[in-house]
Order: C-alpha cells, then structure tokens, then sequence
C-alpha cells in the first residue's frame, strides 16, 4: 500500500502517533533485543556520558549501558510509561521537532527507527537538525575531556529489503503504509509488516506511514540538515548513520 | 522525574531555546518523591562537570531542599584515602539520582508556559499556536 499526498503534522498525528498510541504495549511486547550496532554505540560511551534517546519507545536502548544517563523522550505517552521503568534513566514526552533541550549540550544522542516517519523530506531534515544541535562541540562545559565532539546514531529502515518477506527492494515506492496486527486471540503473534491477512478473530489492523530510505540517502539528509557523517553503513533491513554536528550549524 | 533531568531540560518553544531564563525550568507546586538507588560513585564523579552548578543551586533552592556546595566538589572530595564514597558523594546521589518529581508543572522563565508533571512523565508536547 502507498501513503496518499497531503502530508504532514496532521497527517502524522493521525498515521504514526495514534497508532503507536494504541499498539503501545502490544508493539512493546515485542521489541526486546537491541540491534548490534545500537548496543556497541552505547557501550563504548564513558561512564558519565549524558545523552538523548529521541523516540525512545518502550526504552529497550536504556537498559544497554547502567554508566550512562540517558534522557529518553517519545511522542507516544503510553510508551512512555513503559520507558520510565528503565532506571536511571529518564523518560518523558516529547516532539522530536520542539526538543526541551538545550544546544551544545550532550554527549550523544541516539534516535532509532524515528525519523522515517516524518512524512516530507524537509520535515526529515528538520527531525535529524534538531538531534544534531543538541551535540556538544567539543569537551563539555569549557572542558577540554579529550573525547572530541558529541555523537548522533541515526537509524531508520530501508527501501532495499531484498531478503525479506515485505518484498520492498530498489526502485520501489519509498512512502509505505505498514501494517501492524493485533491478534485477537490469546497467544497469537503479531506480524509486522507482513501483510495483513485480514480479520477474523477479532484481529486488529494498524497502518503506520514509513518513508524506507534508498542507499545513501540518510548520509545526504544528514548533510543538508547541517551534520557531518563520521561513519554509515546498513544492517538488518536498516540504514544507519553516526554524525556530528557540522561546523555551519547554530 | 528525576531532578538531575532538570540541568538538561529548557522551554521546547524555538524562541525561547536560546533564552537564558528558559533554563533552568522553574518547578511549581512540586511533589516530590525518594526512589532508591544503587550509588554508582564513578557515574556521579564523571557526570559532575556535566552539570550547570549555578542551575542545580537555584532548583534546590526553590524546592526547599538542603542547599548544594558553592561550587561544583571535585574529585578529591568525593572519594576518602582509601577509595571509599564520601559523605558529599550519597549526598549528592540522593538529591540528584534519587530525589524525583512525581507530580507539579515545570515553568519556562521565558515565556511563562507551564509542562505538567504527572506521575513521574514531564509532557513537552507544546499546542500547536505555539509551535
Ligand atoms: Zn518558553
């Protein structure tokens, strides 16, 4: 399924956080294992780092790393909720277009499966700018450490899934709706993304906006949003990027 | 919300960012609450720099809690001869890592908008005339 035209804020309040909103404690059910990339990101931190998880969902990234403190934030209020339980961490709700933070301000920042869902190129950008303004420039307050400038993992899903069951590959259309299916039945699974086979049972079924990104595509909205890209690469049916704030960006 | 949260939250407002009275944010009819937790002296030591003194002063302060050290401890006060935590250092851990705001409204200096608290979770999603 293709996402219609007209999009937007409205359009994502209405395709991605309310379903979210609604899927929240089923979808987090189901999100446990952090990606390797993720993990390693977070455990070469040192102890005392501070951070942002933007989109942190169910906070599954807060319990990687005990020696570091993370404010997670998510649009989603129910996910939120989940998230808190992560201690030492923090969670609270927020847009990641308006952060409550402030510049130059963090160690890293990680946003995983986030930014795909913003439903125009500009609002993208804008989403990646708005992570990578929250990076310290160097050292933190005044402080030469030694550890150079603060770092962005970026992560979102990509349009080239050749070995996987969604049948998305090069050349297709990049805005998708996505289905997600709450079985109706006790211990039934969930399928994400794999094609809604239809009701009975009192199936529930969800469609959330993607935009899949093509292969170097994240590098080039990191550039345009004013970030410079350290390192990329692609796993697991995602692309991601570790970036830095650019030299141009206020 | 824990109130080391507060030294790296400001206004979500664009305007305001920038500000220097959108930070810190001021806490307003504030219940606050003691969650244990494990002291982690080399988390404490190392993220101490990290922090906004002067800001961290001005929230105890206005939460009526026992005023912090003029400046920022460094590490010779943090830790004994023999590598044990200092009085300062669970002082410190207490009020930063175990002292929370269950319930109350943050309020930006700035421009006066209020983010409520509740059970715990901070809400910076701002209407969308304000945006
Ligand atoms: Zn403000």
């Amino acid at each position: 399924m293709s996402a219609p035209e007209n999009k937007g804020e409205q359009y994502e309040e209405q395709h991605v956080h309310e379903v979210y909103e609604q899927i929240a404690s089923h979808f987090s059910s189901t999100r446990y294992k952090p990606w390797p990339i993720i993990e390693r990101f977070l455990q070469a931190l040192s102890p005392g780092s501070v951070g942002l998880d933007v989109g942190c969902g169910n906070g599954k990234y807060l319990a990687v790393n005990p020696n570091i403190y993370i404010v997670g934030s998510d649009r989603s209020t129910n996910l939120v909720h989940i998230a808190r339980r992560h201690q030492p961490h923090t969670a609270l709700v927020a847009d990641i277009l308006d952060l409550p933070h402030g510049n130059k301000t963090f160690d890293f920042a990680i946003s995983i499966a986030v930014i795909h869902h913003l439903s125009t190129p500009e609002r993208r950008r804008e989403a990646i700018t708005s992570v990578l303004r929250t990076l310290r420039t160097d050292g933190f307050k005044g402080e030469g450490n030694g550890e150079g400038k603060g770092r962005a993992l970026l992560y979102v899903w990509a349009l080239e899934q050749e070995g996987s069951r969604r049948g998305w590959a090069e050349g297709g259309e990049q805005d998708v709706m996505v289905p997600w299916v709450m079985r109706g039945k006790k211990g039934a699974v969930s399928q994400d993304g794999g094609g809604a086979s239809g009701g009975g049972g009192g199936d529930r079924t969800f469609h959330r906006y993607y935009h899949l990104y093509r292969e170097g595509e994240l590098e080039a909205d990191v550039r345009a949003a004013g970030g410079e890209v350290v390192e990329a690469g692609y796993e697991k049916d995602n692309w991601w990027a570790v970036a830095i704030r650019g030299n141009n960006l206020t | 919300m824990k109130l080391l949260t507060l030294n790296f939250l400001t206004c979500a407002r664009k305007t305001c960012k920038s500000t220097a009275a959108a930070f810190p944010l001021h806490p307003k009819e504030a219940e606050l609450e003691q969650v244990e937790m494990e002291l982690n002296p080399l988390f404490v030591k190392n993220m101490l720099p990290r922090l906004d003194w002067e800001a961290m002063k001005t929230l105890a302060t206005e939460l009526g809690l026992p005023n912090l050290p003029a400046e920022t401890p460094v590490a010779e006060e943090l830790a004994n001869e023999s590598g044990e935590p200092t009085q300062t250092l669970r002082d410190l851990h207490t009020l930063l890592m175990e002292t929370a705001i269950a319930s109350g409204k943050l309020v930006c200096g700035n421009c006066g908008h209020e983010y409520a608290v509740k059970e715990g979770i901070a809400n910076f999603l701002l209407p969308s005339h304000m945006v």
